[in-house]
């Protein structure tokens, strides 16, 4: 099977209208980028996205809730975005906030067949409101589902022709779990090499995850909160 | 009198023990992380997927892939590893970080937790605070005694939507330290210099008791 597809564009080609997305990344870092921009340009709209944040204004997601392409969110932080609030305050923009453990355990139970596990997370909060909760061992626990999406939207650092990838530093986050719960996993690298060349014990989300990657392309990277320490 | 941030931040270093595994809270807990000795062998966690967290990187040297819960960017200490967003709320809810030190709007005296959301205010989201508030072994909250307007933080029962239950162990604000022991409620560890127990009475809306009679 040949997983390397030309361009974004084609890759993300065949997403419609209302499709269910996830999108890897925390805040600006490990975004991907390339694919985003492709779905934003191809206009798909009515989207529900599962994304820990939803970009800035203008960067990463931002694009797509600026285009009206996005019905719903999924997330669980999204302070960085005006705009965002603008449209969840007019009633534009359905919004679903979970804790972030929450939401990264419900990815990963999705991608692994788990449809719903206890978490103590929540319990007492509006968060429990209308969901079962139980008590195991004498301590309160709140019955969560498992999230998959139509498609994953992820970014590594590098991978290969089988799929097969690796991460960098705090790039990895939500990404390799969201790569897992995709029924359609889109991948986008820096760096796509030969099968063979990442080694097996590197590699972070093994290819059978992944059905279709791509080379990424004029990566910006952006930074949100530039901290440095003087030099001695 | 009373404590300043840099103090407040200064006192809660002293309840971080050596050899623990800590996550520092966005705002006036980050700053705690100046005010542990360097041979504490204190191994900081950024929820993100950090944990062995360095300092602000030099200039020049920042790289737009290596941030904090915070997005700022930091180093990572020899030994250090970073990991998936589902692996570090394992950390967190498993029960394997040692203390959390988190700001707050409102504890209770039960130790009840809200530090997410204002009635009526901005829409910010969740992020790691239910998690971290509810998973790690010992709960520190950092906050002044009172709002902007005056009005106590340390209450009763919370207005504010809640972020967990039961949660809080201590309190350390610029009045003084508070314990939050269950079935009796907030008991005064230490007042800031200069400040009595009855000052912090009428700045806290619920009783203050003594540690005497505990």
């Amino acid at each position: 099977m040949n997983k390397v597809f030309a361009s974004a564009a084609q890759a993300v080609a065949d997403i419609a209208e209302d499709a269910v997305i996830m999108s890897g990344g925390f805040g600006l870092c490990g975004n991907p980028e390339n694919l985003i921009r492709a779905l934003h340009t191809q206009g798909t709209g009515g989207l529900t996205i599962v994304s820990n944040n939803c970009g800035t204004d203008d960067c990463g997601l931002g694009i797509l809730l600026k285009g009206g392409q996005v019905r719903k969110m999924i997330s669980s932080y999204v302070g960085e975005n005006k705009h965002f609030e603008g449209l969840m305050l007019r009633g534009e923009l359905e919004v679903e906030l979970n804790p972030q453990g929450t939401l990264a355990e419900r990815i990963r139970a999705g991608g692994a067949g788990i449809p719903a596990f206890y978490t103590p997370t929540g319990y007492g909060t509006v968060i429990a409101e209308g969901k079962e909760c139980r008590d195991f061992d004498g301590r309160m626990y709140v019955l969560e589902r498992g999230l998959t999406a139509d498609f994953a939207l992820v970014k590594a650092w590098k991978g290969d022709t089988h799929g097969n990838l690796v991460f960098k530093a705090t790039a990895r986050n939500f990404n390799s779990i969201m790569a897992t719960a995709g029924r359609t996993t889109i991948a986008e690298v820096e760096e796509l090499v030969p099968a063979g060349e990442l080694g097996g014990d590197e590699i972070h989300v093994p290819g059978i995850y992944v059905q279709r990657i791509i080379q990424g392309e004029h990566y910006e990277k952006w930074i949100e909160q530039r901290t440095t320490r003087p030099r001695a | 009198m009373a404590f300043t941030r840099q103090q407040i931040a200064a006192r809660a270093a002293r309840e971080v023990p050596h050899d623990s595994v800590v996550n520092l809270g966005i705002g006036l807990p980050t700053l705690v992380a100046d005010h542990v000795p360097a041979d504490a062998n204190v191994w900081l966690h950024s929820e993100n997927g950090l944990l062995g967290m360095g300092p602000f990187p030099f200039e020049g040297e920042e790289d737009p892939q290596l941030i904090n819960a915070g997005k700022q960017t930091v180093t990572v200490l020899p030994g250090g590893s970073t990991f998936d967003s589902a692996t570090s709320f394992a950390m967190i809810r498993g029960g394997h970080l040692d203390l959390a030190i988190l700001g707050a709007m409102q504890v209770s005296q039960h130790g009840d937790l809200a530090n997410w959301a204002i009635p009526g205010g901005r829409i910010m989201g969740i992020g790691g605070a239910m998690d971290l508030a509810t998973g790690a072994k010992r709960i520190l909250v950092l906050m002044t005694h009172t709002n902007k307007k005056g009005a106590p933080k340390l209450v009763a029962q919370c207005t504010f939507p809640l972020t967990a239950v039961g949660a809080v162990n201590r309190v350390i604000t610029d009045l003084a330290v508070l314990d939050i022991v269950p079935g009796r409620g907030f008991v005064l560890v230490e007042c800031a210099p200069g400040v009595t127990p009855e000052q912090v009475q009428a700045a806290t809306d619920a009783p203050v008791h003594t540690q005497e009679l505990a």
